[in-house]
């Protein structure tokens, strides 16, 4: 990649980081918007149909929950989305913004829609005394969920993109990116999973709003059962069909290790941990339509956490299954393109590097220039010696003792094959050489690596930018 | 073929080659007018926020402005939420369009970058705690409390503007990346602190002028009913606006100096001078409302709010003007450099195509086992002399372990799988081992 590099010693590539924004912010939108927004508009609906003001102020006060929860952390957990990956990859949010802009765009406007109609519902809830202005009150909250539902159908199809690109890599066309394989199962499974997660969560504040109000808290429960029922048998549909899908999706992305073992646990404990998750809110369900004065306030945290589990889990797919790739069959997870390598493997990186010391290795500087060298190929999925460090690595392969650098130089050469998920090494021989002269030393010295928030840049004193081909 | 030779401390990096999703001069447009509207609720945050602060205060002594207090943190609210939505458009199109420089900055201000995230989140939570425990905690040591949180979060909301304002401005100053060590470090670059005290102002001046115009609605006053006239809150805001006005000149002739000259055009000096004398038009007609009889406040509101208008377009026009200006022979630069790499690129891939897999020789194939396999001692795995022994006449049975293979022996990370080379290529790899390992 040719910016100054972010670069956080100990957690590296920001996999971590931006995951946990990423997985903070589809643990709100999905249960909090997505889900509870249409289930808060029916009850609204039901009570202004039946007159109950007590299931019409129930809503009410979830609402407010929602309401603060989603217009701050859920709302900025997206931005921070973004912001991280522009940090830790830049070229690949760049890359996907311009291919993808007509999504973002539509995203953009959708969102604003859904931020406007949440605040206006909101804020409105209790102006809404007649029911003629009821029936547009409620109105509002049609609208709100069907926006929330849309913002969510877009973002998907960018992710479903990264995964597989269908036919984009040919026409590079938007549409296309849309109809990828994994979108439809991967949206239902997301839309079942919102209401079933949204319905706990409605029930779990239906506990605390309801502490004297018997009928109301009755009334909650058994819906909510019905609800999770059904949003379970869809989630489990959906999720199969997903899950059967994923091998030809991958089929499509021939350099993706189809039977890595990885991936072979990854689908094993997704299918394990959807029979769980499945299991644990039917029980529920079950429970609170035959025996809900028997369900503790405390049982309903365990299908939350089973499902957080799930969903986490099934994010990592996403992670895992893009591998080497951030776009598929365009751009390397590093940042270097597929057109890029055989002639970056022919002339050098460092050559045609910006922020790097030195643009060709010499005996005096091959440590230095493989410090560069690990900074532009390595260190958007490595650390020195934290999370998923180089040290690691090559530990598990040549163990304690002695490392042999001749071995680790043929390695780099090959692991693209060896090791499926990786980019092919963008660099020549001597930059091989001089990536395993530093981790040589990195290993004798641990020393710390800063990237460019902390030390600056790092600039060649007589840059030369090789147009010289 | 020259080798261009350019600054050593400015940067020039290759640029994302993707095309442009549409025109790069709409996208520049589209870029003023989303920032425009975005920066239209930041002020109305950033200056409704402080406002809320010094009436809450106020109102210790004075209860009329404790209601008018709440009345405006209602609207903080909800134009905090409209700038953050409001600010992924000209985000959007500031990535595309100055790629290479923005996500730069992005970079050298890395971790000040990450963490708006937590600290807006605190301040909308701290806003939202502020709001709603409005009538809770309104007497003595408490409503010191209160007033706390909004001071807190309007602090925040004072800080926040810095990371943006510090990314902003050191976009336009590639040259200058070299001496920046950290968010910190990067506020000595350009002039940040005068665009911040310029932006500060107009935030009051529009939450000012916002103000003029909401507690002019009956409804508003009616349910404020804190003894206030529509009349006197109008000037109040009238007042407040003419204020931030008229400091604003000598915070814009302060920022106008202090631009780095890179940027510097007779176009800047053009489209804000008759800006800045329409402010001052504004300046005079705000102070004349605010001094003048109450007939007088009746009348004139949206002729005002366009002036306001047309100035605020003049002034982020002028700011796009700096910016063209000031990066154009950097931007000129990369594309050119991004060119030559990419010819350079195309021409080599014409004259080196990918030779054919099927060509690859069995002493090529077995290169990708060499990284873990020696003739004759431990690499990663076994050496090829007991693989020969074990599988000595059955090359099949290597074909079969390495499509599949597992953890065998306990003192050896395990193999990975193979089989996305397929059975044939495995078959003539197996043979060469066989054939070539030492006996």
């Amino acid at each position: 990649m040719d910016f100054p590099p972010y670069y956080l010693d100990h957690i590296a590539g920001g996999r971590l980081i931006i995951g946990l924004i990423a997985c903070l912010h589809v643990l709100i939108n999905h249960p909090l918007a997505v889900g509870a927004y249409p289930l808060l508009t029916f009850m609204e609906w039901w009570a202004h149909k039946h007159n109950r003001p007590d299931i019409d102020r129930l809503a009410y006060r979830i609402t407010f929950v929602v309401f603060i929860v989603t217009t701050s952390v859920g709302a900025l957990t997206g931005v921070g989305i973004w912001l991280s990956t522009s940090l830790f990859a830049p070229f690949g949010i760049g890359s996907l913004l311009r291919i993808f802009f007509l999504g973002w765009f539509a995203e953009w406007l959708v969102f604003i829609s859904e931020v406007v109609l949440i605040m206006w519902w909101f804020l409105s809830w209790k102006k809404a005394d007649t029911p003629e202005k009821k029936r547009k009150h409620i109105k509002i909250g049609l609208a709100l969920s069907i926006m929330s539902w849309l913002t969510m159908a877009l973002i998907v199809a960018v992710l479903g993109f990264m995964m597989n690109t269908g036919d984009w890599s040919q026409s590079r066309a938007f549409l296309d990116a849309m109809t990828a394989p994994l979108y439809l199962p991967q949206l239902g499974f997301r839309t079942a999973f919102a209401f079933m997660t949204g319905a706990v969560f409605l029930w779990f504040c239906t506990y605390f709003f309801t502490k004297k109000d018997a009928a109301a808290r009755a009334w909650m429960v058994e819906r909510l059962s019905h609800v999770v029922l059904s949003s379970m048998m869809v989630l489990t549909f959906f999720g199969i069909w997903y899950w059967f899908r994923i091998p030809e999706a991958m089929r499509a992305n021939q350099s993706v290790a189809l039977l890595s073992m990885a991936f072979v646990q990854w689908k094993d404990k997704f299918a394990m941990l959807l029979g769980w998750t499945v299991g644990a809110f039917l029980l529920i369900a079950i429970g609170g339509l035959t025996v809900p004065r028997l369900i503790p306030r405390w049982a309903l945290l365990i299908p939350t956490f089973m499902g957080i589990w799930l969903l986490g889990h099934f994010e990592r797919a996403r992670e895992f299954m893009r591998k080497p790739w951030v776009i598929a069959e365009y751009l390397y997870s590093n940042g270097v393109r597929k057109d890029e390598v055989r002639f970056l493997q022919s002339e050098g990186m460092l050559a045609h590097a910006t922020y790097v010391k030195h643009h060709t290795v010499t005996p005096e500087n091959h440590i230095e220039a493989g410090k560069d060298v690990f900074m532009i190929s390595c260190s958007r999925c490595h650390s020195t010696t934290g999370i998923n460090s180089v040290l690691d690595k090559f530990t598990r392969m040549y163990g304690p003792g002695e490392w042999n650098a001749g071995g680790m130089v043929s390695f780099l050469g090959t692991m693209h094959k060896t090791s499926t998920f990786m980019p092919p090494f963008p660099g020549n021989l001597a930059e091989k050489e001089a990536l395993v002269s530093y981790i040589l030393d990195l290993r004798k010295t641990r020393e710390p690596l800063s990237g460019a928030q902390a030390t600056g840049i790092r600039l060649s004193d007589t840059t030369s930018a090789s147009s010289k081909p | 073929m020259t080798s261009m030779l350019f600054l050593a401390n400015t940067p020039v990096p290759r640029d994302l080659t993707l095309p442009l999703p549409l025109p790069e001069g709409l996208l520049k447009t589209l870029l003023v007018i989303f920032f425009l509207i975005h920066i239209l609720f930041v002020n109305l945050t950033v200056g409704g926020s402080l406002l809320v602060a010094i009436f809450e205060f106020l109102g210790f002594k004075n209860k009329k402005y404790d209601a008018l207090a709440l009345e405006l943190a209602k609207t903080v609210t909800v134009n905090k939420s409209l700038a953050v939505v409001m600010g992924i458009g000209p985000l959007l199109c500031i990535n595309l369009v100055y790629t290479v420089q923005w996500y730069g900055a992005n970079a050298l201000t890395g971790h000040a970058w990450l963490l708006i995230i937590p600290l807006i989140i605190t301040a909308f939570l701290l806003a939202y705690l502020h709001k709603y425990t409005w009538h809770h905690w309104e007497t003595g040591i408490a409503k010191r409390f209160h007033w706390g949180l909004v001071l807190t979060s309007t602090l925040l909301f004072l800080a926040i503007p810095f990371v943006f304002l510090a990314n902003v401005n050191l976009m336009h100053f590639p040259s200058e990346w070299e001496k920046v060590k950290g968010f910190f470090s990067s506020l000595k670059v350009g002039n940040v602190f005068p665009r911040y005290f310029h932006f500060l102002l107009a935030s009051v001046a529009l939450t000012g002028l916002a103000g003029a115009g909401w507690f002019w609605r009956r409804i508003v006053v009616d349910h404020l009913d804190n003894g206030m006239s529509r009349e006197e809150l109008r000037r109040l805001f009238y007042q407040i606006a003419a204020l931030a006005t008229g400091l604003q000149f000598i915070a814009g002739p302060l920022l106008l100096f202090t631009l780095p000259a890179v940027g510097v055009t007779p176009l800047l000096y053009k489209i804000i001078l008759p800006s800045a004398a329409l402010g001052l038009v504004l300046f005079i007609v705000l102070l004349k409302k605010a001094k003048g009889p109450d007939e007088n406040l009746g009348y004139g509101y949206i002729r005002l709010c366009v002036f306001f208008s047309v100035v605020v377009l003049g002034m982020g026009s002028g700011r796009h003007a700096y910016r063209e200006a000031s990066l154009a022979t950097h931007q000129q630069q990369v594309r050119e450099r991004t060119a030559d790499y990419q010819n350079a690129l195309t021409a080599w891939n014409e004259a080196n195509p990918p030779s054919e897999e099927a060509e690859e020789t069995p002493e090529q194939l077995f290169a990708t086992c060499a990284a873990c396999h020696a003739p004759d001692s431990k690499l990663v795995g076994p050496p090829l002399r007991e693989i020969a022994a074990i599988y000595a006449g059955n090359p099949d049975g290597i074909v079969t372990w390495a499509m599949a293979p597992g953890k065998k022996r306990p003192d050896f990370p395990p193999m990975p799988p193979f089989s996305h080379l397929g059975p044939d290529k495995l078959r003539v790899i197996a043979e060469y081992i066989l054939a070539t390992a030492p006996k």
